[in-house]
């Protein structure tokens, strides 16, 4: 990392601060995954990691290569577009297996599904994935 | 059929390729090409065409998407880092939709999806409801009115 050294000390502020902005949030997600008690709430705290998480490293990316290469380097943020486009999809999957399973073994907590009308814990396919 | 059935596609091909590469005339016509070529594959499976009738207020909605990631954000961060005396506050929140169209909807699931502490679970289509799950379930009508008021209206200008 030679090219480093060259690093003007504002871009070096900026790279380092939202370098740290992103992890920070990626490892606060992962302790959220261990600490928060439900699934449906552990569904939440990787979110922090896919969303500003992502942000972060990439704008930091983004900042280091535009100033050390001198020319724009901004094809991370395709990084960024496609993460947040992709999480629903798995996110999805992973919520309807769960409330499917919940249903399925008669949990109160969890409310019963809008399809069938009094359908609790019905065999019925997961109806209403989006789109 | 037209020469270029998805216009809107070739160009973010477009875009893409030359992100990737480089911004040169030669990348410019290869990328184009492959995008052309691509779009006539997309066409072949026949999806569904999205209508953007309002595209002035597309930055509009990405700002204050943009901002309530960043504050929600935060708020996540904070309820992990606090520790077991917020708990019992999160919960299921069923929402009527009236918002119909395909793309708008994707569009939706990708905003509630992204902003930590909400959860798309469960749509259903006959009658529009949608299930989330908001981690911090303070007030229910608050978060109705984020969906409703805050995203909703603006997704059904734009593509109703």
């Amino acid at each position: 990392m030679s090219q480093a050294a060259d690093l003007p000390l504002w871009a070096a502020i900026a790279v380092s601060a939202f370098l740290l902005l992103g992890s920070a949030l990626a490892l606060i997600g992962t302790i959220g995954l261990t600490r928060l008690p439900t699934f449906y709430e552990r569904l939440h705290a990787p979110t922090l990691g896919t969303s500003w998480g992502t942000g972060g490293v990439v704008m930091a990316s983004m900042i280091f290569f535009t100033v050390t290469g001198s020319r724009p380097v901004f094809h991370e943020i395709l990084i960024g577009i496609f993460v947040t486009v992709t999480t629903p999809v798995t996110l999805m999957l992973l919520a309807q297996a769960a409330l499917h399973r919940d249903r399925a073994e008669g949990d109160a907590n969890v409310p019963p599904s809008a399809t069938a009308g009094t359908g609790a814990g019905k065999e019925a396919p997961a109806a209403g994935t989006a789109d | 059929m037209s020469v270029l059935p998805y216009p809107l596609l070739s160009l973010s091909l477009v875009l893409m390729w030359m992100t990737l590469n480089s911004f040169t005339i030669g990348h410019l016509l290869l990328g184009g090409i492959i995008a052309t070529f691509a779009s006539w594959g997309m066409a072949a499976l026949r999806p569904h065409k999205p209508r953007i009738r309002r595209w002035h207020l597309l930055p509009y909605l990405i700002g204050i998407v943009l901002y309530d990631i960043v504050r929600s954000n935060i708020a996540v961060v904070s309820i992990i880092l606090a520790g077991r005396s917020h708990r019992q506050r999160s919960g299921f929140l069923a929402i009527h939709l009236d918002l119909k169209d395909q793309t708008a909807l994707a569009i939706l699931a990708v905003i509630v999806t992204s902003t930590p502490g909400t959860a798309w679970l469960e749509y259903n289509s006959s009658d529009g409801t949608l299930l989330i799950h908001v981690l911090d379930l303070v007030e229910e009508q608050e978060w109705t009115d984020l969906v409703k008021n805050r995203y909703e209206r603006l997704l059904m200008e734009i593509f109703e």
